[in-house]
């Protein structure tokens, strides 16, 4: 059992959780990730590991509500215990200095690409980040972001915020600037990251992405996660999660993640029927 | 009744009452009832006793066959229950999986005349008597050695490591990956072959004996094999179980509805996917499902497959039904709740539709050609032969390669060229001081009682290791 130890609503239906899990917090490089199981019902979701404190013994992951078991987990609080928590699980990001490191961060894929920023700071890279979400309402760890960024662009697709536009625009204006960029790390939802590999393409620079395929035991065993890269079969679970974003059949992985949309759905509907008030609560906000 | 009067006594083998075949393919219960008291002794008395009993060299892990039917014999459930266990930790499992008819039962001489006595079966029967009449008694232990050994997964492999160290003395604790122990009993071997529920049993009784037993505990990438050594553990045992599953490489295979066995039956099994809105993991229901192999996780596969509902489940496999690798009374029970096989047929290619879902399957027929280096006779492709079955579910069952989390984090562990742990059969030591292997990681694909019989053998140099401190 793995007790929450703090929770923070960083968005509308997007939160953040302190999860107390010494062994793991002490491991966890940036990259990673950890596998949940909520209760003894429940299914196996992976989510990347945002952040840790060793001396603490928590880490700390980012969710936001989009099926029954992030629902679930989104209704959890402080004090509450997850069944199952196992990590950290997956390669650490490859951290050099490349010089000109640009972090592109889509919705709340903003969560993994946080550590990575840091990471590559750390190692004596320019961070240029650049953040976008749908509203302004929708943008997490802003702040958390400037201050792992030597340089920081804002996006909302409907310019509540910042630049009017979508991130990858502000990625092609810094090309064509002139920048040198030494790489590129893409993280948000997959026609983002496959946007972002497009940017980049013609210029060859690095791109790396961050997967989020269905995953089950997350350790190599089942294949749930296989993906397409360069004509090769990957799983991303053992494999990944970060791969040279070139390489991606995201067409493929976009209808693998919706394998199940008939079933998430029928969940869904079940799990809001049997909470009508929490339900009736949501929709009000 | 004097067994002495009885023993060998000529009557037919018993037969093992079980669910009728229309019934059984609608639930995921057991599939056979089990013998009753009287069954049992019946068919204990059709046991000769032989003075040299061959059967005990044919089990993988030795048990004093002729000894605990003799015990059935004369109405001694519990003792019979008792003396399997001195040498095997899991009999309720055994009894249901273990293959006999190639092990125990293909060597019984009464089987030289006739049909051979039915050693899983008493086997089963005399654990479950003692589990359902709570009579469970947990052996003495004796006093700690000092010694604590590491076991690195807790399937049949690292499962019986840890009775046996335990037993010795020793204390031990097992880290497994998954949420529950009981490794490919718990996710593999459908409910239906082996109910969840004595595969806990058998997990509790070694925790009864003092086994730790830590879930969601990834070696490799929590602890490494080296920090478990220098954090304490005087030797450590890698029963990490079969890895990544094999795939065909043919186009469409990663269309929604192909699946590797490895998930298909994890998400079943394990997940409850059966029981699915209940429990949250969803799987593909399908209404015509193709499954790809011959082996028994071929078959697992497609008998859970039948009860889930389609109108049909068919077994494609590549040579013909003599070639077949699977258990002879898993092909049966299979045809029995109508299940097809397409023999000497082969997917060339994967079919689906613009959302990515599976629709079809391109096959091909194939002939028989010269024996390969297997012994087997190597299809050949028949030309033009080419045609298309209806699919919305494809599962691929033709084995697994090695799971690399282990060997990537401790190098010095040598693996072959397919990343399987090397090991010196006759002690199990890998080539790393203090560090042992067996089961499927070692092996690559083989049955739960050959993974137990590497953990036996394993738990003994283990032992000797931990006492000596000689490598």
């Amino acid at each position: 059992m793995f007790e929450i130890i703090e929770k923070v609503e960083l968005a509308h239906t997007v939160y953040q959780f302190k999860i107390k899990a010494p062994l793991i917090a002490k491991k966890r490089r940036a990259g990673q990730f950890v596998v949940l199981r909520m209760n003894e019902l429940g299914e196996r979701i992976p989510l990347t590991i945002v952040d840790s404190d060793e001396n603490g013994g928590t880490i700390t992951i980012i969710v936001q509500e989009v099926g029954k078991s992030t629902a679930i987990l989104g209704d959890m609080g402080k004090g509450d215990m997850i069944l199952d928590v196992v990590g950290p699980l997956g390669h650490p990001t490859h951290i050099e200095n490349f010089g000109v490191s640009v972090c592109v961060g889509g919705g709340i894929g903003t969560a993994p690409v946080l550590p990575i920023a840091r990471a590559l700071k750390a190692a004596g890279n320019k961070v240029i980040s650049i953040m976008g979400a749908r509203t302004k309402s929708l943008l997490i760890l802003e702040n958390e972001m400037r201050g792992a960024s030597d340089e920081i662009y804002v996006t909302t697709d409907d310019g509540s915020y910042g630049h009017h536009g979508f991130v990858t625009q502000v990625l092609q204006n810094l090309i064509n600037e002139g920048m040198k960029i030494g790489c590129v790390v893409g993280i948000g939802p997959v026609p983002m990251m496959r946007a972002v590999s497009n940017v980049t393409r013609p210029y060859n620079i690095l791109t790396m992405v961050s997967l989020n395929p269905i995953m089950v035991d997350g350790t190599g065993m089942c294949g749930a996660c296989r993906v397409t890269i360069a004509g090769k079969n990957k799983f991303v679970c053992v494999d990944g999660p970060e791969f040279n974003g070139h390489g991606v059949d995201y067409d493929e992985l976009i209808l693998r993640n919706r394998s199940y949309l008939k079933e998430e759905k029928m969940a869904m509907e079940e799990f809001t029927y049997h909470e009508g008030e929490k339900c009736y609560e949501r929709c009000d906000k | 009744m004097d067994p002495k009067e009885t023993k060998g006594k000529k009557t037919p083998r018993q037969h093992m009452p079980e669910q009728d075949p229309k019934e059984r393919v609608r639930n995921f219960y057991e599939v056979p009832y089990g013998y009753s008291p009287e069954q049992a002794v019946e068919e204990a008395q059709r046991c000769i006793q032989c003075k040299k009993p061959l059967c005990v060299g044919g089990c993988p892990v030795n048990i004093d066959i002729p000894w605990f039917i003799r015990l059935v014999s004369e109405g001694k459930f519990v003792e019979a229950a008792r003396k399997i266990k001195e040498t095997n930790g899991l009999p309720a499992v055994c009894g249901r999986v273990c293959p006999q008819e190639d092990q125990c039962e293909k060597v019984c001489i009464v089987g030289k005349k006739g049909e051979p006595v039915s050693i899983g079966r008493l086997e089963r029967f005399a654990a479950d008597f003692e589990r359902e009449h709570g009579e469970i008694a947990v052996p003495e232990i004796p006093r700690w050695t000092g010694k604590k050994a590491a076991v690195v997964g807790a399937g049949p492999a690292g499962l019986t490591v840890a009775g046996d160290l335990v037993k010795k003395g020793h204390r031990v604790t097992v880290f497994e990956a998954l949420h529950t122990a009981g490794g490919v009993l718990m996710y593999g071997i459908p409910e239906f072959r082996l109910p969840k529920k004595i595969v806990q049993s058998e997990v509790e009784y070694l925790k009864r004996m003092g086994v730790e037993i830590v879930v969601n505990a990834v070696v490799g990438k929590l602890e490494t094999i080296d920090e478990l050594l220098s954090n304490g553990y005087d030797a450590v045992f890698v029963g990490s179980g079969a890895g990544l599953p094999n795939f065909m490489n043919i186009p469409g295979e990663n269309l929604a509805g192909v699946y590797s066995a490895n998930e298909y039956l994890t998400r079943v099994n394990l997940m409850k996917a059966y029981q699915f809105p209940e429990f949250d993991t969803p799987v593909i229901r399908g209404r015509k499902i193709v499954v790809f192999g011959g082996g028994n996780t071929a078959m697992d596969s497609a008998r859970t497959a039948l009860r889930l509902c389609p109108e049909e489940v068919s077994i494609v496999y590549r040579r013909s039904r003599e070639e077949l690798p699977a258990r002879v009374e898993e092909i049966h029970h299979g045809e029995e709740e109508g299940l097809k096989f397409q023999f000497l047929t082969a997917p060339k290619r994967f079919i689906g539709d613009k959302d990515g879902r599976l629709t079809g399957v391109e096959c091909v027929k194939m002939e028989l050609g010269e024996p390969d280096e297997s012994g087997r006779r190597r299809p050949v492709e028949v030309k033009g032969s080419e045609f298309t079955m209806q699919a919305d579910v494809a599962i691929v069952a033709i084995g697994n390669g090695a799971n690399p989390l282990i060997p990537q984090t401790t190098p010095d562990i040598k693996v072959n060229k397919w990343g399987n742990i090397t090991i010196n059969p006759d002690t199990g030591r890998t080539s790393k001081k203090g560090v042992f292997s067996g089961g499927d990681i070692v092996r690559g694909g083989a049955t739960v009682i050959l993974a137990m019989g590497d953990g036996r053998r394993a738990a003994n140099s283990m032992h000797e290791y931990m006492t000596t401190g000689v490598w």
